[in-house]
């Protein structure tokens, strides 16, 4: 390993250490954690201090980075390629061609008023109200009869994966944040960057990979919607009464039969509105997406841009917001009912 | 059954509170050692025997330490020092395995703010301690039913299928004492569990518990900030200060032989005619046959502060009595059957409150008699009003 690769690994580790540090909270972590932090902040400050005081005193620039990071990754990520690249290809086409399956049941197997009477009875269970389940039928009507069926199908389709991908992942993360504190200290700022990070920044690497496509949109849609999820769950969890959970370990519960017969039951609320504020994120990244080649509503949205059509991009502006509301809607209905019996009340 | 005995239990919360033993040891305060380290005295070496069967009350203001000390019990806290023996074995030795099998059969717990599970049904909350041991369906069908005897039990019978949230705060703790019985745990932790009740369900609660108790003679640990509550319901009664005990005894003592300023400050305020009883305040008295001749009586009260004698029947019971002065005024030939008068009488069990009146209805001091019926000793106006009023000179005096 060239010493330019090992400078850039330590700057990495001081980097995520000092990230940490910052996302500590005071006087709640372990004294190991928080000296691990800290050198990581001293390290920084030294090798930034030192280049700069040299290059005072010499009085030249750097011809390359000093921490050369970024090469690294180009590096790292040209090797990824190299070597896994067909592996990657293939799972990609793989699940492409599962989701286009899925894609094309939803628009060309089900009439659009059947779908629409589904997400309508979807609506009714979920809120007991006709009013919604009326308001889910028009909007669908309308993205209908806007000639914009099948993208707003393709879009549902990419969302339904990526929500599936993203509980799948999300869930079981939220839970073991909430267990342990050291893993929350650890995921904290990794949750922090994946919000925070625009999403050019891991498309790049991501179409490298992957390839253009559906799978690469459901990688970066998962990226992005997945931190609220996982902040909720562990925030549910933790935010569950401790007398109730006194009163289960009172009466000899094991640690499992605590957290999936007690915490999680009560957490459900907040879950539930993690999956919402996933889905919501979700929407948001459908137009991002489109630019790397996925289908749907998005790329309407795209074209309307290209070619100057504001009314197309309107229209299919339009129906993302229908789609959200509906989803939306739904999403907090179910939350409301779940909320039922799961507040304590004295 | 066995009793539980504390020896040298101390609990100091703070990051290394195992350094700080020998400074408490020396007699730190807790104040001071708040400030200089950072940590806090829980419990500061308490030693306890609490007695199988019966009601023991720790009874102490916020901050105590009564909760803290009550958690040690289950260790749902773990004391810094000391030793906690149940049937005379540690528990503090036991692994995390034994520990769970000691929670779920030995032990159960009530809460001040109730904790039930807010998403399960009365039912199934009743029967929780059970299902967390259960194997299979059929076990947890059974002990549903087991749950639903306990429900009735508390009065709750028609509400099993609701939630907590439906319930008033008085029948959700009913709940969480059939939660509590329907794990038949002989030792049955109480924490401040009646404190968040109006009086007056708060009063019921405890009616029905004393009645249960009656029954049951569980183990009970009941942990109260409520003086007259601890005076009601506990068999012996610990009084906490700052973490250590201040004095441990009946009722009684208590009330009336407060061992530190402390508790008699405390105790000021109690209503004694509510809580002291005839039998705990009663003085010896002369107790003579009805067939023994007025001459032997007449010897028998000389010098006594008080010259009355209680006549008893062949069985001991109260038959009349005969002061001094009657016994003197007698023809010669009177039997003490026949001289004796009619006395007013108490069961020990009466409180002085409902003794006094007794007093209107004759000069002569009230005989205190067992259930029975058998004279067990008397109680003089002035003793009551004293008693009542705290200045109380000690009992024989």
């Amino acid at each position: 390993m060239s010493i330019a690769s090992a400078l850039s690994f330590f700057a990495c580790v001081a980097i995520v250490a000092a990230i940490v540090y910052f996302g500590l909270a005071p006087g709640r972590h372990a004294a190991r954690t928080r000296i691990a932090a800290s050198a990581g902040v001293a390290a920084v400050l030294l090798v930034t201090g030192f280049a700069g005081g040299w290059s005072a005193l010499v009085g030249e620039r750097p011809e390359m980075p000093l921490l050369p990071v970024g090469e690294q990754i180009d590096r790292l990520v040209d090797w990824l390629v190299v070597r896994y690249g067909d592996f990657l290809g293939d799972i990609n086409n793989w699940i492409v061609h599962k989701i286009g399956f899925f894609e094309r049941f939803l628009h060309q197997s089900v009439a659009w008023p059947l779908m629409a009477l589904l997400f309508a009875a979807i609506a009714f269970h979920a809120s007991r109200s006709l009013l919604l389940a009326a308001t889910v039928v028009v909007a669908f009507a309308l993205i209908w009869s806007l000639d914009l069926w099948t993208p707003t199908m393709q879009t549902l389709s990419l969302m339904s994966v990526s929500l599936l991908v993203t509980v799948a992942f999300g869930l079981p993360t939220g839970i073991l944040m909430s267990q342990s504190d050291r893993f929350r200290a650890l995921m904290t700022p990794i949750l922090d960057f994946m919000q925070t990070m625009p999403s050019f920044v891991y498309l790049i690497p991501v179409v490298m990979l992957f390839g253009l496509g559906t799978f690469s949109g459901v990688m970066a849609t998962m990226i992005y919607a997945a931190p609220p999820l996982m902040r909720l769950t562990d925030l549910g969890i933790r935010l569950v009464d401790k007398e109730v959970i006194e009163a289960a370990t009172a009466f000899g519960a094991t640690r499992r039969q605590t957290l999936f017969g007690v915490q999680i039951p009560l957490a459900l609320p907040n879950i539930m509105a993690g999956v919402n504020q996933s889905i919501m994120m979700a929407l948001a990244m459908v137009v991002i997406a489109s630019m790397i080649g996925v289908r749907g509503l998005g790329q309407e949205v795209l074209y309307g841009l290209q070619r100057q059509e504001p009314g197309a991009g309107f229209v299919a502006g339009l129906s993302i917001v229908l789609l959200a509301i509906v989803l939306d809607r739904i999403t907090q209905a179910y939350g409301r009912r779940l909320a039922a019996h799961r507040q304590v009340v004295h | 059954m066995g009793d539980i005995v504390l020896r040298n239990v101390t609990k100091i919360f703070g990051p290394t509170p195992a350094r700080l033993l020998d400074q408490l040891r020396a007699g730190a305060n807790k104040g001071d050692l708040l400030a200089q380290t950072g940590h806090t005295i829980g419990v500061r070496d308490v030693s306890l025997t609490i007695e199988a069967g019966r009601c023991f009350v720790v009874m102490g203001l916020s901050g105590s330490g009564k909760s803290t000390l009550v958690r040690h019990l289950n260790r749902l806290i773990e004391p810094t020092a000391g030793e906690i023996l149940f049937d005379g074995k540690d528990i503090l030795r036991f692994d995390p395995d034994a520990l769970r099998r000691f929670r779920r059969d030995r032990t159960s717990m009530v809460f001040q703010r109730f904790a039930l599970f807010p998403h399960k049904t009365v039912l199934e909350n009743a029967a929780y301690g059970l299902n967390v041991q259960a194997r299979d369906r059929a076990e947890r069908r059974a002990n549903l039913e087991k749950a639903r005897h306990w429900i009735a039990r508390v009065g709750l019978a028609g509400y099993e299928a609701q939630y907590p949230s439906q319930l008033s705060g008085g029948m959700q703790q009913r709940v969480g004492l059939a939660r509590a019985l329907a794990t038949d745990a002989e030792v049955m932790l109480m924490d401040e569990a009646f404190s968040a009740l109006d009086p007056l369900i708060r009063r019921e609660m405890q009616d029905q518990l004393i009645r249960l108790q009656t029954e049951l003679k569980r183990t009970i640990v009941f942990i109260t900030h409520d003086l007259d509550e601890a005076l009601r319901l506990g068999d012996r009664i610990a009084i906490m200060n700052d973490g250590a005990i201040e004095q441990v005894g009946s009722p009684e003592d208590i009330l009336q032989r407060p061992a530190t300023e402390y508790v008699a400050r405390f105790i000021e305020d109690v209503n004694r005619g509510r809580v002291l009883t005839a039998g705990a305040m009663r003085l010896e008295a002369v107790i003579v046959g009805e067939s023994e001749p007025p001459e032997a009586v007449l010897a028998k009260l000389h010098g006594q502060a008080l010259p009355v004698a209680y006549v008893a029947d062949a069985e001991g019971r109260l038959a009349g009595a005969v002061t001094e002065s009657m016994l003197r005024g007698a023809a010669p030939a009177a039997t003490l059957r026949a001289l004796a008068q009619p006395v007013p009488s108490a069961p020990a069990s009466l409180v002085l409150e409902r003794v006094l009146p007794l007093t209107l209805e004759s000069d002569l001091p009230v005989a205190v008699v067992d259930d029975a019926g058998r004279i067990l000793g008397m109680l003089p106006k002035d003793r009551i009003i004293a008693a009542l009023a705290a200045h109380l000179p000690g009992p024989g005096a």
